[in-house]
C-alpha cells in the first residue's frame, strides 16, 4: 500500500513533464494493494506481491481504458484481460496504467501517439524512443520499479537503450499476445522493461509459457531465469557482425558499445567475427512485412463493433471509410497504405513474397551463426535520442533508425537491450544480445554479468530526483 | 517496379483499405510511398531463386485445447463498447444497407 502510494505520488510529480501515461489508474491501483495487504498470507509466496507496474496503453487491461494511444481507442474499455496481464496480477503485481506509445505501436519516436510524445527523462526536448516511449520512461524516470511493453520491431529494445534501461524482447512464442492490440502478428512480442538485468529475468519468468488463448504460443518448458544469472560468462561466445556495424553509427555508440564488449571478453567471454550477409536488408524487408500484416489487423477498425465512429454517416461505405480517416493518425494511415499495396495484385510477389523469402535468408544468416557463437552483440539504436521533431517529417529517415533491432522481430530471436554507456551530452547508450531462439537464459546471464561489472545502470536521469 | 505514384494511384490504394484521404494527403503519401517503395527496391537484387518464403517462425505449435463448448464474452459486455448498439436486441447498429 505504501508503495503504491509512493508510485502513484511520484507519477503525479513527473507526468506532466514526461506524458508517460495516457491513463493513470490510482483508486485502482489502491484498492488492489490494500487487498493484498489486507490478505498477506494468501500473497506470501507470490513472486510480484505488490510491486507496481506500468503497462503499455495497446495491452489489454479489464475495465481499465486501452487506447493504443490511438483517437480510434479513446474511449475503449476492454472486457477481458490479456494474459499478459493475468499473469502479472496473479503473481500479485499491481498495475498503477496504462503508459503512452506510438499509435498502434507504429513509429520509432513516440511521436505517433494521439497524445502527444513522451519526453525523455534524461533530456525532456527529446524523444524516448518508440514505441513503448512512455513504459521506457517510466522505468527510467524510476516512477515504475518495472513495466510492460511490446515489440514489433524493436519497440521494447529502442527506447530501453534511449532511456538507460533494460528491455527484452523474448522469442517469439514465449509470451502470450492474447489481449495484445495486433500490429504484426508474426513480428509482435510483449517482455518487459525494467532496471536490471535481475528485474527482466523475474518478470519474465510470471509472464513466459503457453497458452491455450494464443496458437502462437510455445510448448517449451519455461527454465527458472533468475537461477541462470551466475555471473559467469567464461568461455561464452559472442558474435560481432562487424561489417553490419561499420557505417552509420554515431560515434560514441560505436565506442561505448565497443567497450562493452572489451569488458565482456576481459570477463572470459570469447569475441567472435561473423558475417549476417542479409541484415543490411532487414530493414526494408521488415516494412515490407509489418506494413502488410497491419493493414491487414487495422482493417478490424470500422466503427461497428467498438471504437471511433463518425457522426451521422450516410451510407455503410462512407462510414466505414470517414471512420478510418479520422480515428487514424498520419502514420498509421500511411503504413495501412502502403500494407495494402504490396499486397495487392500484381505487387504482392515483387514486394510481399519476394521480403519473406529475403527474411527466410535472414534467418539462415542467424541459423549459421549460432552454429558458431551463443550470441550476437551489436547497437541497439545507431543513434542515442534525438531531439523531438527532428525526424517525425521524413517517415524513412525514422525507418532506418530500426535498422539493428527489426532481425530479431523477422527471426522471432530473443534480444535484449542493456546499458553500456552514455555520450558526452549523457545520454544513455545501449548494447543489444540478441540469442538462440528460446535461450534467453544466456542472453540474462550475460546482461547480468555486465551489470555486475559496471554502473551504467544504476545511473539516474535528472528528472527522477524531483 | 513502379514506384512513382500519382495522387489518383494513391486514391486508387487507398479505396482498397476503405481509407477516406484528403487532397493533402494524397499528395503527401504519393511522394512518401513513392520514396519508401524506392528504398525497398534494394530487395530485388537480391538472389531468392528457390528460397522458400517465412511468413511465420512458429516452429512447434502448442497443443491445441479441447474443441469443448464454454462459455464465451458476455453479450451485453461485447456491445458495452459499440458505437451504436440495440442493447434489447443484443445487435450491433449500422446504417441501412439495403433498401
Amino acid at each position: 500500500m505504501d508503495v503504491c502510494r509512493e508510485t502513484l505520488t511520484r507519477v503525479e510529480a513527473l507526468n506532466p513533464s514526461l506524458n508517460a501515461f495516457n491513463t493513470i489508474a490510482a483508486d485502482r491501483a489502491l484498492a488492489r494493494a490494500d487487498a493484498i495487504d489486507r490478505d498477506r498470507d494468501r500473497w506470501r509466496d507470490a513472486p510480484l506481491a505488490g510491486i507496481p507496474v506500468a503497462v503499455k496503453d495497446n495491452i489489454c487491461t479489464r475495465d481499465l481504458r486501452t487506447t493504443a494511444s490511438s483517437r480510434m481507442l479513446e474511449h475503449f474499455v476492454p472486457p477481458f484481460d490479456a494474459t499478459a496481464v493475468a499473469r502479472l496480477e496473479a503473481a500479485g503485481a499491481v498495475v498503477i496504467g496504462k503508459t503512452n506509445c506510438d499509435e498502434f505501436a507504429m513509429g520509432s519516436s513516440n511521436e505517433t501517439s494521439a497524445f502527444g510524445p513522451v519526453h525523455n527523462p534524461w533530456s525532456l526536448e527529446r524523444s524516448p524512443g518508440g514505441t513503448s516511449g512512455g513504459s521506457a520512461a517510466a522505468v527510467a524516470a524510476r516512477i515504475a520499479p518495472v513495466a510492460r511493453g511490446s515489440d514489433t520491431g524493436g519497440s521494447i529494445r529502442q527506447p530501453a537503450s534511449l532511456c538507460g534501461v533494460v528491455g527484452l524482447k523474448p522469442s517469439y512464442g514465449r509470451v502470450s499476445r492474447y489481449g495484445l492490440i495486433a500490429h504484426g502478428s508474426s513480428l509482435d512480442q510483449i517482455g518487459p522493461i525494467t532496471t536490471s538485468a535481475y528485474d527482466a529475468a523475474a518478470m519474465l519468468g510470471v509472464l513466459a509459457g503457453a497458452d491455450e488463448a494464443d496458437s502462437t504460443s510455445a510448448p517449451e518448458a519455461v527454465p527458472d531465469y533468475t537461477a541462470a544469472l551466475t555471473g559467469d560468462i567464461r568461455g561464452t561466445r559472442i558474435g560481432v557482425p562487424r561489417a553490419l556495424t561499420e557505417q552509420g553509427v554515431d560515434r560514441d555508440v560505436a565506442r561505448a558499445n565497443a567497450e562493452a564488449l572489451a569488458l565482456l571478453a576481459s570477463r572470459g567471454a570469447a569475441l567472435v567475427d561473423i558475417d549476417l550477409p542479409h541484415a543490411r536488408f532487414a530493414t526494408p524487408v521488415y516494412y515490407l512485412v509489418s506494413t502488410a500484416e497491419a493493414s491487414a489487423n487495422l482493417a478490424r477498425y470500422d466503427g461497428v463493433r467498438y471504437g471511433f465512429r463518425i457522426d451521422a454517416p450516410a451510407d455503410l461505405r462512407s462510414m466505414y471509410a470517414r471512420t478510418r480517416a479520422r480515428g487514424f493518425g498520419r502514420e498509421v494511415k500511411r503504413r495501412i497504405m502502403l500494407g495494402t499495396y504490396v499486397l495487392s495484385a500484381g505487387y504482392y510477389d515483387a514486394y510481399y513474397l519476394k521480403a519473406q523469402q529475403v527474411r527466410t535468408l535472414i534467418l539462415r544468416d542467424y541459423d549459421r551463426a549460432f552454429e558458431r557463437v551463443d550470441l550476437v552483440a551489436m547497437p541497439t539504436s545507431p543513434v542515442p535520442a534525438f531531439r523531438l521533431g527532428e525526424r517525425i517529417a521524413d517517415p524513412l529517415q525514422m525507418y532506418l533508425i530500426d535498422v539493428f533491432t527489426v532481425s530479431a522481430n523477422l527471426t522471432g530471436l530473443p534480444a535484449i537491450s542493456i546499458p553500456c554507456g552514455f555520450t558526452g551530452d549523457a545520454l544513455p547508450i545501449g548494447l543489444q544480445l540478441t540469442g538462440r531462439r528460446f535461450d534467453e537464459a544466456t542472453l540474462l546471464r550475460v546482461a547480468d554479468a555486465f551489470e555486475r561489472d559496471t554502473t551504467w545502470s544504476t545511473r539516474q536521469p535528472p528528472t527522477s530526483n524531483r | 517496379m513502379p514506384t512513382a505514384f500519382t495522387p489518383a494511384d494513391v486514391a486508387r490504394i487507398a479505396a482498397l483499405a476503405n481509407l477516406e484521404l484528403d487532397a493533402d494527403e494524397l499528395d503527401i503519401f504519393a511522394r512518401q510511398l513513392g520514396e519508401i517503395l524506392a528504398y525497398a527496391e534494394q530487395v530485388q537484387q537480391i538472389d531468392t531463386i528457390g528460397v522458400p518464403p517465412t511468413a511465420s517462425v512458429v516452429m512447434r505449435h502448442a497443443a491445441d485445447r479441447a474443441d469443448q463448448t464454454r462459455p464465451s464474452l458476455d453479450r451485453d459486455a461485447a456491445l458495452a463498447n459499440a458505437p451504436d448498439a440495440a442493447l434489447d436486441a443484443g445487435l450491433f447498429k449500422v446504417p441501412r444497407v439495403i433498401g
